[in-house]
């Protein structure tokens, strides 16, 4: 079935590495791999190895050595900064390990956040905005600070931020590395809703196993080589 | 489209203890910057509003006020006899021959004495300036040891008042009147008989001698005609440019005390503007990478915190012209630099005042924030949401 279907992701010899000093430490080395439309994939791996890395590289905050790094047709490495920002208002919903709302901002005004980057207008704003909290079930929480949310709350608040602009893909760093166990399974049944309902593309960072067992693909990222759950 | 304005307002309000007492800092600098703006305009108010444009100030040649100046009786008299010379009751001519003297006199409540001018005065001379008015009492009889005080001699000097005796001269002078001149340098003046005084004080000379134009523009043509007559040295004033010159070195001299005040302090406040918003920055890091990773351009994080900095700075701003404006309330006496003699006069808020102390300390939250905010705009994505 993925294969008829042209891939939204598509990474080719992508490497990276940091540099402390004179010492070069390479993080990702020669990566290439697709991710098919609509796919839940989960990126695994001992830390430090390099996942929350890969994840910044196809989110486009962060740049690679060389490689090449297209989705859905847009080569991002070659983007200039502003086109870049412009292009994650249109083409990223993220997810943070600690939500990161803003504090000062009402859960309805920190979904509204990304629009204001759109040309929408104020009502349409607002409709889109009730309807990503409803499909995140906080519709009656929209005027709480997220200091009056719990956690999962929270975290469903950055998932309507994440979405309301319906971006091509969704990238989460450990969504569930701050939330118990109750909580962190209801984000990853919204997260499971949002991909088999809407077709979402969503790639998420994790360490936790039940999380990854909600992904239809798990891939394991060592020494800076991606390899399948299945070698 | 910008990061909204409530974001910058809400992180105000947020951290309200700090804001307010860095905000603080900033209205006491404000409120010295309006205060000594004005305390210049009050003062320069008060001179101006003591001339008049049609009356003509006569005085001697080189000298800088009524106080040097010594007017010869003959050439009082030439000057009497110019076509200019407006003509009032009677026929006689709106123009008087006016003494100044300087005296020492004690103060109400306290031992200390302070320099006054006495104005011997003819009866031309309250013609002359229709902005005094007698209000308590009776005029002094010409020829006579009555005197009549200015407003607020009477309510500062000892004996002052009506009924009161001072003195001075080597003669016990009666108050019988009190006037009022407004605004003016006048109030602070003690008027008398010009020829009573000259005989206590053995002044054979006037100090200046005053009049009103039949035609105001005919003020270059008389100036020129007694200016350039070989039997006089004299020099002739609109008596608006007159006082307003006698302004001038006060109000560079409040403009000089000001402006340094105001830097030394600005400094203070810009420092603690800046400080507070370093740290709102440092503070804040792992938000400002949230914003930029959702897409909004470095220049809005700048322009965000920038705006965060204006606010603090307005804030401060109107705290600081809050309270400057209670100095209207008050009036202040201090030395006219020029004739060494008590002025008194109140603090005057204008429009322009307002707008100036508002845009200073924009320009202070302006100064302090340029820096946080260019550190904002600077960070790297990546590395600010690492912070948590
Ligand atoms: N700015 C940096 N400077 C130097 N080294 C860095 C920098 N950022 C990351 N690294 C290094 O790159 C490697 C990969 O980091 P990364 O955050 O991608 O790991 P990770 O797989 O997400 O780990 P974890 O599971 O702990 O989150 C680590 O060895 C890290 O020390
Ligand atoms: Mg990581």
């Amino acid at each position: 079935m993925n294969q008829t279907k042209p891939p939204i992701v598509r990474i080719r010899n992508l490497s990276k590495s940091y540099r402390r000093g004179s010492q070069i430490i390479p993080v990702l080395e020669d990566i290439t791999f697709d991710i098919p439309d609509g796919e839940f994939l989960a990126l695994m791996g001992p830390s430090g190895s390099g996942k929350s890395t890969l994840l910044n590289l196809l989110a486009g905050i962060d740049s690679a050595d060389t490689g090449s790094i297209l989705i859905n047709g847009v080569e991002i490495t070659t983007l200039a900064e502003t086109e870049l920002a412009r292009w994650r208002s249109l083409h990223v919903g993220f997810i943070f390990q600690f939500y990161n709302l803003i504090p000062v901002l009402t859960a309805f005004e920190n979904v509204e956040l990304p629009l204001l980057l759109t040309r929408l207008s104020r009502q349409e704003r607002r409709a889109h905005v009730e309807t990503a909290l409803r499909v995140v079930g906080l519709a009656d929480r929209m005027d709480h600070y997220p200091a009056q949310l719990s956690g999962g709350q929270q975290q469903r608040v950055a998932i309507a931020r994440a979405v309301v602009t319906d971006p091509t893909i969704l990238v989460a760093d450990e969504p569930t590395g701050d939330l118990d166990r109750y909580s962190a399974g209801e984000i990853l049944d919204l997260m499971d809703r949002l991909n088999r309902e809407s077709g979402k593309t969503i790639i998420m960072v994790t360490h936790d196993p039940r999380a990854a067992e909600k992904a239809h693909v798990i891939r394991y990222l060592e020494k800076g080589e991606l390899s399948d759950a299945s070698q | 489209m910008a990061i909204p304005f409530s974001y910058s307002f809400r992180n105000l309000w947020t951290r309200r203890l700090t804001t307010v007492l860095t905000a603080s800092g900033m209205a006491l600098v404000v409120f010295v910057f309006a205060s000594i703006l004005m305390l210049s305009e009050g003062l320069r108010k008060t001179l101006v509003d003591t001339g008049s444009p049609d009356n003509v100030v006569v005085i001697r040649k080189g000298s800088a006020s009524e106080v040097q100046s010594g007017i010869e009786r003959i050439q009082a008299a030439i000057v009497e006899t110019e076509p200019e010379v407006a003509f009032g009751v009677r026929g006689r001519r709106l123009l008087a021959k006016e003494l100044l003297v300087l005296i020492n006199l004690p103060k109400r409540g306290t031992n200390k004495t302070s320099q006054v001018v006495i104005r011997g005065i003819q009866p031309e001379s309250l013609l002359l300036r229709p902005q005094v008015k007698l209000v308590q009492g009776r005029m002094p009889k010409a020829g006579s040891s009555e005197i009549m005080a200015g407003a607020s001699i009477a309510r500062r000097f000892r004996g002052g008042g009506v009924g009161e005796n001072l003195r001075f001269g080597m003669r016990d002078w009666t108050v019988v009147g009190i006037f009022d001149a407004g605004n003016s340098a006048f109030s602070s003046e003690i008027w008398g008989d010009a020829d009573q005084l000259m005989q206590a004080f053995r002044r054979p000379v006037y100090s200046s001698v005053i009049f009103k134009l039949a035609d105001s523009s005919a003020f270059e043509a008389v100036k020129k005609r007694l200016e350039g007559d070989p039997r006089l040295t004299l020099e002739a004033r609109r008596e608006t440019k007159y006082y307003a010159d006698q302004s001038e070195m006060m109000a560079k001299f409040l403009r000089i005390l000001g402006m340094s005040l105001t830097v030394i302090f600005s400094l203070g406040a810009i420092i603690g503007a800046m400080i507070t918003m370093y740290s709102a920055v440092a503070n804040r890091t792992s938000e400002i990478g949230t914003l930029r990773a959702l897409g909004f351009q470095r220049g809005s994080i700048l322009a965000a915190f920038l705006m965060e900095s204006l606010l603090l700075g307005l804030v401060g701003g109107c705290i600081g012209l809050f309270f400057a404006s209670f100095l209207q309330l008050f009036t202040i006496s201090t030395l006219n630099f020029q004739t060494f003699s008590e002025l008194a006069f109140s603090f005057t808020l204008t429009f322009e005042i307002f707008y100036k102390s508002l845009l200073f300390s924009l320009i202070m939250g302006f100064v302090g924030g340029v820096l946080p905010a260019f550190r904002a705009a600077r960070k790297n994505i990546v590395e600010a949401l690492r912070v948590t």
